[in-house]
């Protein structure tokens, strides 16, 4: 096929600057999405294999509904039928002081093991301590890090290292480095008794892992000793685990792999257009192909081949850069992409060749999808009618299908009411993708309607003849016009989609904010494991303060309702009594009821449940639950919703006395202070330094807090930026390309328009109007389809991923801003474009054969 | 990847071992002593049956039983178990139920000719939650399922199996204990706190099952206790030991051990030998003799063993031949000690006269990393 070859290069070589930037668009998009996949998957694995490893070899292990367990089931356990090694693990985050805690890693991970015990199922976890100083690994004063944990807080074998624990400050000796420790994750190993009594958790476990005997059904024996246990404990399988660290960040990952996939897909939407463009520009060349003997099948296959390299080619490039950007993300940045779903862990990435592969595939398929169009209806087109002059626009007419377009719009509305899948808004997604894509298709009869409907006004009005032929030209030529207002379209309503939602959630954190951080001061202790801090003395010391006008006690702990899941955050507080909206962000609207606390039966204990509760437990107001607090289960029922953007896998808050009574523990962690009104701050701050225990306190003014929150929520959309930068600027390659494109392909015509007596400066003027209009035209309907969008984003997607429901802002500075950007940027790249088609010599521009 | 597993293993192997490095040579260091672990003292009665029971108060303590073992059609088992409590010297101020303040550690191993190789298996536990104990007062030491424990009437019950073998045994006295050394005060060094408390229980009467790759084996025979406790035990220039004990079969008890030192030359030794009356012959060191006469290159550590020596005691010679050679416990998997202890005959004017148990410490080098 060396004429396939021939024509290939020879478009190629005329339009070198539009291959590359369809190239470079293909190979954007797909880079940017296997580098998430890449960076994603390689901190998920990492993570879970990290906390798999903790774990050893144990085929079950034991714990409580609530964090901690008492340490009197362990000899119980070990000598358990069908058991053959019991290991008892105490295992806490403890706050390292002077680590920022915005940065998520803050806290390192504290293994108290019994070495014999542990030598047998998890083996790694091991101290190395000094040659000749073995009993280190018993001593109570010794802490061994691995080799991240070590370089993370610049200590070293012999040195000592401090924290604090509650109110006390602790310090020990690091004695060693471990066995193994997989690169990057910070941990440290403790003996278990030495833990126990140093981070204050006498008598406490986090878990008990078993290895069984060989030969036991490990279903049969699961069942038995759940019944044995009873509803405090859960016997959780490796399954369980995996499950459990694969929801922690899943909703996450989804999304913003499904970000890349928009990248992506304004990248194919530039592919359609230079195609397309090209395949007019090139009609004649075709037609006398036709006439010379290339049969239809031979051009589809030319215009498809053409396609097929550059998407090869783009795709090549793009894996090849996807990789590099995520090596170097993770050697520059760390694996986390600005979450905290992945602490402790520096993970190495893997060329995955199935996944390059597919990632490969997608960006081939989307190249291909782009030029199957403008491929066809090169090869339909009538070989006499397209040798003719003037017939370029007609080419583009069948590529508009109005009932597609009105299907796929209908569709996406019936998509936005339907649940889940798998946990995943699926059909939100589908809802978004089905909306651009109608909305695209359906462009060129809007704009024929539209621009036909100003025939009236033009009679009407003396307009100047470049507005004229302005209008002329967009009403009669509308594909043309299309296809430069599908890019404008595309990449300005998800520019717009993406700020509204955005703006919405952060405008909604932040008056959700001012809800939760009610108080002036916030007092907490170094938090570790289930630790209440302050004890009954050391609250009355606080609360005999003079200067404080109120004082509140929070005492939270995490509690596991499903194995499967992560933990749900348990607040006890006083809760006004009379008016719980005082104290909580209390949804209350059409689908959330509120039941007053005075119409609660006698003995039945209220509690307040987030959103997510409902959403992943089926939590119902007015439901009787039973919640697994203190030592057993007790019966409370839901008496409203809350919103709660702190805690995705969901939170509950009930009574501080009904917590007290249940338990009988009257420890607390937090201590929310309400000023006196001429009290100054500082003041109060430095008074509270001077207790006792005044120097292991964290006091943070809830300015701070709030500060800290926002920082963290930047942060974690700082990739979504990113990405949205990414869509924008194909998506404006995309609007360069076709008016480039365009300007060539009507050389013809500036050539008959300079015969008849324009002037370059009219027709420039012309082509600026013409550019001015459609970008206007494309920004006012991409804010309308970026504002239904948006709609998904916030109303769908969001609560579907994560669980929580936010107000819609718009963020109207900000979109005129960009709105103003764009349009000088399109009419601009429209001027550039048309100086130089103008430039050519006029009669080299009518002249049949150039 | 499953070649840098093993590597892994092998190494975190190695680093278990070196806490009982400690241990299986028992060289205790100046440095180590501590000032709330007792000494070794001269003039020290022991009491029974307090004595019977753990001594905490000392860093080092060890419950060792070995014997001989014939199934009703004569086949032959040599038997070794043990158990050893090791204070920690530390944690004393711990309140936490998991303080480890002492530790259990126990051997098993069985000799059968017809495997020709010994099998054997090593748990190590911290004492608490009654998972793991040696208490006071009278025998009791507990290690999750196995244990040892000495009755009222002074008989010992042994019960410890693994998964493909194990030993279910009743040991009955037959003589009073035999107190080594000094009326239990037994040197092993030249300095004099190189010492232990060291009574020994020979001619116990066993009966009991040998369990093996699922069978039983009703078995009865003869076997020997050591009981020993000390702080500080040998000599920092000490290698190893040679030790034996035997049961004689006209009821007289022997028992004797040298300390070799690094140079090749000989630290200490010791013998003495009980008659049925119940008097004791204690021997000076040069009348002590161990002579090897074959050696046996072992093919998992490459240690040489003489498993075959001549030994003298005054003017007695008796030649020693072991129930089979490869009697081996290399822990290096678990607990890290290597040594050879195995089952012999004693040979006196070419007729049997008694069965007992040889001991060979210090042969492998310790390994370098």
């Amino acid at each position: 096929m060396m004429l396939n070859r021939w024509l290939l290069v020879g478009e190629w070589r005329s339009h070198i600057g539009q291959a590359l930037v369809t190239l470079l668009a293909i190979a954007i998009g797909v880079a940017m999405g296997f580098s998430i996949h890449l960076l994603n998957s390689a901190a998920f694995n990492e993570f879970s294999a990290a906390s798999k490893d903790l774990s050893g070899q144990s085929d079950l292990l034991v714990r409580a509904k609530t964090a901690l367990m008492d340490e009197a089931l362990y000899p119980q356990l070990a000598v358990y039928d069908g058991v053959a090694v019991a290991n008892p693990v105490l295992e806490l985050d403890i706050a390292m002081p002077g680590k920022r805690q915005a940065r998520g890693d803050y806290k390192l991970k504290v293994i108290g093991i019994d070495m014999f015990r542990a030598a047998q199922i998890a083996p790694d976890l091991l101290g190395v301590p000094e040659e000749g100083k073995a009993m280190d690994r018993l001593a109570d004063d010794t802490i061994f890090l691995s080799p991240a944990a070590m370089s993370w807080l610049e200590v070293k074998q012999n040195d000592t290292l401090s924290f604090h624990v509650g109110i006390q400050s602790v310090s020990l000796r690091v004695a060693g480095g471990l066995v193994r420790a997989r690169s990057g994750q910070s941990i440290a190993v403790m003996d278990i008794g030495a833990a126990q009594w140093r981070l204050q958790h006498l008598g406490k476990l986090s878990r008990v892992e078993l290895k069984l005997k060989d030969g036991v059904n490990h279903a049969v024996f699961k069942d038995k000793l759940e019944q044995h246990l009873g509803t405090s404990y859960a016997v959780v399988e490796l399954e369980n685990q995996e499950a459990r660290v694969a929801n922690m960040s899943r909703a996450y990952r989804v999304n913003l792999n499904m970000l890349a996939l928009v990248a992506l897909f304004t990248g194919s939407f530039l592919v359609f257009s230079t195609q397309a463009l090209s395949i007019i520009r090139r009609r004649q060349q075709f037609a006398l192909l036709r006439v010379l003997g290339f049969t239809r099948r031979q051009l589809l296959w030319q215009v498809m081949i053409e396609g097929m390299m550059l998407g090869i080619l783009g795709s090549i490039v793009g894996v090849v850069l996807g990789y590099a950007i995520a090596v170097s993300v993770i050697e520059f940045f760390g694996g986390s992409l600005g979450s905290s779903f992945f602490p402790g862990i520096k993970p190495d990435i893997n060329f995955e060749i199935w996944t390059a592969l597919i990632y490969f595939v997608v960006g081939l398929g989307v190249t291909l999808l782009g030029s199957i169009v403008p491929a066809l209806e090169a090869a339909r087109a009538k070989p006499a009618l397209a040798l003719k002059l003037g017939s370029e626009d007609a080419a583009m007419k069948k590529t508009s299908f109005p009932w597609f377009a009105i299907m796929g719009l209908c569709l996406a509305v019936i998509f936005t009411q339907l649940p889940v899948l798998n946990g995943l808004p699926v059909f939100g997604y589908l809802a978004i993708a089905l909306l651009l894509i109608g909305s695209i298709a359906l462009i060129p009869h809007v704009i024929t309607w539209l621009f036909a409907a100003t025939v009236t006004f033009r009679r009407h009005i003396r307009m100047g003849a470049v507005g004229f032929l302005s209008l002329a030209r967009l009403e009669n030529a509308p594909n043309h016009a299309s296809i430069a207002l599908g890019g404008i379209l595309a990449s300005f309503s998800l520019m717009v989609a993406m700020a509204i939602m955005v703006t919405s959630f952060r405008e909604s954190v932040d008056q959700w904010l001012d809800r939760v951080l009610p108080a002036d001061l916030y007092v907490r202790t170094a938090a570790v494991g289930d630790l209440g801090g302050f004890h009954l003395d050391t609250q009355q010391i606080i609360s005999a303060f003079p200067a404080f006008s109120r004082v509140d006690f929070f005492r939270t702990q995490q509690v596991l309702f499903d194995v499967d899941r992560p933990e749900v955050t348990l607040f006890a507080r006083p809760i006004d009594r009379i008016d719980p909206r005082n104290t909580l962000p209390i949804i209350n609207d059409e689908t959330h009821a509120v039941i007053a606390l005075d119409s609660l039966p006698e003995n039945v204990l209220p509690v307040w449940v987030s959103e997510a509760m409902v959403d992943l437990y089926g939590y119902q107001v007015g439901e009787r639950v039973m919640l697994p607090i203190g030592a057993s289960t007790h019966e409370f029922m839901v008496v409203a919703v809350w919103r709660d953007y702190g805690r995705q896998f969901g939170a509950i808050q009930i009574q501080l006395d009904d917590y007290r009574t249940i338990t009988g523990d009257s420890t607390v962690n937090t201590v929310a202070l309400w000023l006196q009104a001429n009290v100054s701050m500082q003041q109060v701050i430095e008074q509270l330094r001077q207790l006792p225990f005044g120097k292991e306190l964290e006091i943070s003014r809830s300015s701070d807090l709030r500060a800290i929150s926002l920082e963290i929520f930047d942060r974690s959309f700082a990739v979504t930026y990113l990405l949205e930068l990414v869509a924008v600027i194909i998506g404006l390659f995309g609007v360069a390309a076709s008016f480039s494109a365009q300007m060539l392909a009507r050389a013809k015509e500036f050539g008959m328009l300079r015969h008849i007596g324009m002037t370059r400066h009219q027709i420039l003027l012309m082509l600026a109007t013409e550019g001015g209009l459609l970008t206007s035209l494309g920004i006012m309907f991409g804010f309308l389809l970026g504002w239904g969008i948006s709609l998904v984003l916030i109303f769908i997607i969001n609560p579907q991923s994560f669980h929580w429901t936010m107000q819609m802002y718009l963020p109207w500075g900000w979109l005129i801003m960009i709105a103003i950007v764009m349009l000088i940027t399109a009419t601009c790249t429209a001027l550039l474009a048309g100086r130089r088609a103008v430039s050519k010599q006029v009669i080299q521009a009518v002249r049949e054969d150039w | 990847m499953k070649q840098s597993y093993k590597k892994n293993k092998k190494r975190f192997v190695m680093l278990i071992g070196l806490l009982f490095l400690m241990i299986s040579v028992m060289t205790v260091n100046d440095s180590a002593l501590s000032s709330r672990l007792l000494p070794v003292l001269p003039d020290h009665l022991l009491v029974f049956p307090n004595d019977y029971g753990a001594h905490p108060d000392f860093r080092l303590e060890w419950w060792y039983i070995t014997g001989w073992l014939e199934t009703d059609d004569k086949k032959k088992f040599g038997f070794q178990v043990t158990f050893f409590r090791y204070a920690t010297d530390l944690n004393f101020g711990n309140p936490s139920r998991f303080a480890a303040k002492d530790v259990v550690i126990a051997h098993l191993a069985l000799s059968d000719p017809a495997v020709g190789r010994l099998m054997h298996r090593e748990k190590t536990a911290r004492e608490g939650f009654d998972l793991a104990y040696s208490k006071q007062g009278n025998t009791g030491v507990k290690l999750d399922d196995w244990f040892l424990v000495r009755e009222e009437n002074g008989t010992y019950q042994v019960d410890m199996r693994s998964e493909d073998f194990g030993l279910q045994l009743s040991l009955r006295p037959t003589q009073k204990p035999m107190l080594q050394g000094d009326q239990g005060f037994s040197r092993k060094g030249p300095k004099p706190e190189q010492a232990s408390y060291y009574y020994s229980e020979p001619h116990l009467s066993t009966t009991g099952t040998v369990f093996k790759n699922h069978q039983s084996f009703s078995v009865d025979g003869v076997a020997w206790l050591d009981h020993e406790w000390s702080t500080a035990y040998l000599d920092s220039d000490a290698d190893g030991w040679d030790w034996i004990g035997a049961n004689l079969d006209d009821g007289s008890a022997l028992m004797m051990f040298q300390i070799r030192g690094k140079k090749g030359d000989r630290i200490w030794a010791y013998a003495a030998l009980r008659e049925v009356s119940g008097e004791m012959r204690f021997f000076t060191a040069n009348e002590i003799e161990f002579t090897p006469i074959r050696m046996w290159e072992s093919p998992h550590t490459e240690a040489v063993y003489p498993v075959s020596m001549r030994i003298r005691t005054g003017e007695i010679e008796w030649q020693l031949i072991p129930l089979m050679d490869d009697q081996e416990l290399d822990s290096r998997q678990s607990t890290g000690a290597v040594y050879w202890e195995g089952a012999v005959t004693l040979i006196k004017d070419n007729r049997s006269v008694g069965q007992g148990y040889l001991e060979l410490t210090g042969y492998v080098r310790p390994l370098t990393l």
